[in-house]
């Protein structure tokens, strides 16, 4: 996964609350085995025309944002089914980081172990923040996770909180499951005490 | 077993506590064991794959149950044959995953399959106390037996195969309480609708949801298993209830559940679960059951929801701006005008089945409802039954050729035409009745519209040939 330090680039907004992972990845787009050739399915119907051609209203199809790393969102972003083929197409699309007021339980896992940044702060700040970046002159940020900052275009700052354990994962990128294997010892005796406990689990 | 626990605690505090094997950091991180999991053929592929490019083992086989339900067909004949060739690659795949690492499989053939939410409680798989987790959001339904469970995305899945943990959050509690009884022909899908409508579609994110109340304990299992599964469209990250005597009865003479001795061992452990007196939650919400109609929503989102005697709202009364446009938006690909009676609106299909809605009692209430009535002639009705058990106990019980003498196709158990995985798809314009969990644009097709509401309410639907109210059918009854 790759490490999440200072990232500058463009932020496309896309308020509306509740856009949900059918929406995100539809249907048709999950049928693979592995991860590869998502992001064609990243808001395919939005992005897409029914002909196929490229709606040319949705923001993600208009410069700059069409090369966007990061996307302001509404509440409630992600919501709906678990499937992480969500994130790996939002990552494949070159998406780094979200900001919104709050997202999907699922999703923010799943986004944690992609090395997707999701930004947490109050819906005025992402009000605020997503008016800025509608500009096209002003689409432009940098998000310093070390420093936990947000730099908008004029200047502006925002600071931002995110718990140790979710920032040294992005920051280190390291696999989570060497770093729980290295307890394997730890889940074992719980494993033995538990199942005396409740034999009947085991 | 926690008489050193001098905090009262929640029955959420005590499945996570009894399942901690250390705190991770001083912000409610956990390393949390696992006891079982349910994987299915469309979210697992990645998850094995990653396992064996790292050369990593399985931890424990034996607790995890998988179940080909996503992409199968579920043309009245069962067949193993996969149409689509990217379903038919992850049906293969996952039965040489199953196989490799050890994991019994129920596959498409198999006289179990169906649903895994619906398979694993009636397989006895899932036990009170027990905290469980797969890859599927709707795996907050084991909250009605007593048990915490909740979704997880592929990479999730893989840890937890790799490790029987996850790294985990402690969530916030919320309580919600349903008092009163429910007036005839309102179901336990109108509560979890009336509660998704009143806290909005991110009403519980972040918390983990208690149900309780008279109206909950007056409710079978299976009832029960419908609120807690569709807590997720809420946004909760798991639901839980106390178990009673009903679970219970409803596990005794599961295959899977604990036989002799061993029962009697375990219930006496079952009987501790509950919230203590006093025991502290973040939020308590409070449902008046008999106040509560029978729901329908009319939006992309579970929280668009109003009573079938209610109107189409009007967006320009929403003093939210942001809620104006979204509203708007819904109105626009759900192709309804503000002030439009629910009951007027005319449907194209009518879709029994799903995780939420698709047991035995759910088919009950809707054969009870059809008696001797046929299907709307431009109507296309179907139902999926939620696993083959409950299949053939509806063929058993009869219910079956009612369907099928009222029009309806009686087709194979599945995910089926809740996310139109397989080839159970919805055109464009189309409108459907549907006792599923989610009308999110082209949920079940692009360009389809998808009513929600329960499996009485959708053969209601399904005879009038547009959105009608149960109630009628009760009182047309009366008259007759």
């Amino acid at each position: 996964m790759e490490p999440f330090t200072n990232v500058r680039g463009v932020a496309a907004p896309m308020l509306s609350a509740n856009i949900d992972t059918d929406v995100i990845m539809p249907k048709q787009f999950l049928k693979g085995i592995d991860r590869s050739g998502l992001d064609s399915g990243v808001f395919h119907d939005l992005r897409f025309l029914p002909d196929g051609r490229k709606n040319p209203d949705f923001v993600l199809n208009r410069a700059p944002w069409c090369d966007a790393k990061f996307l302001v969102v509404g509440p409630n972003f992600g919501c709906g089914s678990s499937r992480e083929h969500a994130v790996w197409g939002l990552r494949q699309l070159g998406i780094r980081a979200l900001i919104g007021s709050s997202f999907a339980g699922i999703f923010f896992d799943n986004c944690k172990r992609n090395g997707v940044l999701l930004i947490e702060l109050t819906q005025e700040q992402v009000g605020d923040v997503g008016k800025a970046v509608s500009e096209e002159s002003t689409a432009l940020i940098e998000i310093d996770l070390p420093a936990q900052k947000i730099s908008l275009a004029d200047g502006a700052t925002l600071g931002f909180a995110i718990d140790d354990l979710r920032k040294d994962a992005l920051v280190s990128g390291l696999d989570a499951i060497g770093g729980t294997l290295k307890l394997s010892d730890e889940i074992e005796q719980f494993e033995r005490r538990h199942f005396a406990a409740h034999p009947w689990l085991s | 077993m926690f008489e050193d626990a001098k905090e009262p605690r929640t029955l959420y505090d005590k499945h996570i506590d009894s399942h901690t094997i250390r705190e991770l950091d001083e912000h409610g991180h956990v390393l949390l064991y696992i006891d079982r999991q349910v994987a299915n053929e469309y979210t697992s592929p990645q998850a094995f794959s990653g396992l064996r490019e790292a050369g990593r083992k399985v931890r424990r086989p034996s607790a995890t149950l998988g179940v080909v339900d996503h992409v199968n067909p579920t043309s009245p004949s069962r067949t193993a044959a996969v149409a689509d060739a990217g379903g038919a690659r992850q049906v293969s795949y996952f039965g040489q995953n199953c196989a490799e690492f050890g994991i019994e499989l129920f596959d498409i053939l198999d006289g179990r399959q169906g649903i895994e939410h619906v398979v694993a409680p009636e397989q006895g798989f899932i036990l009170p106390g027990m905290v469980i987790a797969a890859g599927d959001s709707h795996t907050t339904t084991y909250g009605a037996l007593g048990a915490f469970g909740f979704g997880i995305g592929t990479s999730e899945i893989e840890h937890l195969l790799a490790t029987q943990t996850l790294v985990y959050k402690k969530l916030k509690a919320m309580r919600v309480v349903v008092d009163g009884a429910l007036a005839p022909a309102v179901t336990s899908k109108d509560v979890i609708m009336a509660l998704i409508g009143r806290i909005g579609a991110s009403g519980a994110s972040g918390y983990a949801i208690e149900f309780c109340g008279s109206a909950i304990d007056a409710m079978s299992v299976e009832a029960r298993m419908t609120i807690c599964n569709m807590a997720v469209e809420a946004g909760a990250r798991g639901a839980f209830m106390a178990p009673d005597d009903k679970v219970y009865a409803y596990l005794a003479d599961k295959p899977r559940a604990p036989k002799g001795e061993m029962w009697t061992r375990a219930l006496a452990q079952w009987r501790e679960l509950y919230s203590d007196p006093g025991a502290h939650f973040d939020r308590v919400v409070t449902l008046d059951a008999a106040e509560l109609g029978p729901m329908v929503t009319w939006g992309t989102s579970p929280d668009q929801v109003v009573s079938i005697d209610g109107s189409v709202p009007d967006p320009q009364k929403e003093p939210d701006l942001l809620k104006r446009g979204d509203m708007q938006r819904a109105l626009r690909y759900m192709a309804l005008e503000p002030g439009t009676r629910l009951d007027t609106i005319p449907i194209t299909h009518a879709f029994i089945g799903s995780c939420t809605n698709s047991r035995i009692e759910d088919l009950r209430s809707a054969a009870r409802v059809l008696r001797g009535r046929a299907v709307a002639g431009h109507v296309r009705a179907m139902i999926v039954p939620g696993s083959t058990l409950v299949k053939r106990q509806a063929e058993e019980e009869g219910l079956a050729q009612q369907f099928i003498d009222a029009g309806f196709e009686w087709r194979q158990s599945g995910c089926s035409m809740c996310l139109a995985m397989n080839d159970d798809v919805l055109a464009p314009g189309d409108r459907c009745a549907s006792s599923t969990n989610r009308n999110f644009e082209g949920r079940q097709g692009a360009g389809a519209r998808t009513h929600l509401m329960s499996p009485a309410m959708v053969a209601a639907a399904a005879i009038a040939g547009r959105l009608a109210d149960v109630r009628e059918e009760d009182r047309a009854d009366l008259e007759d």
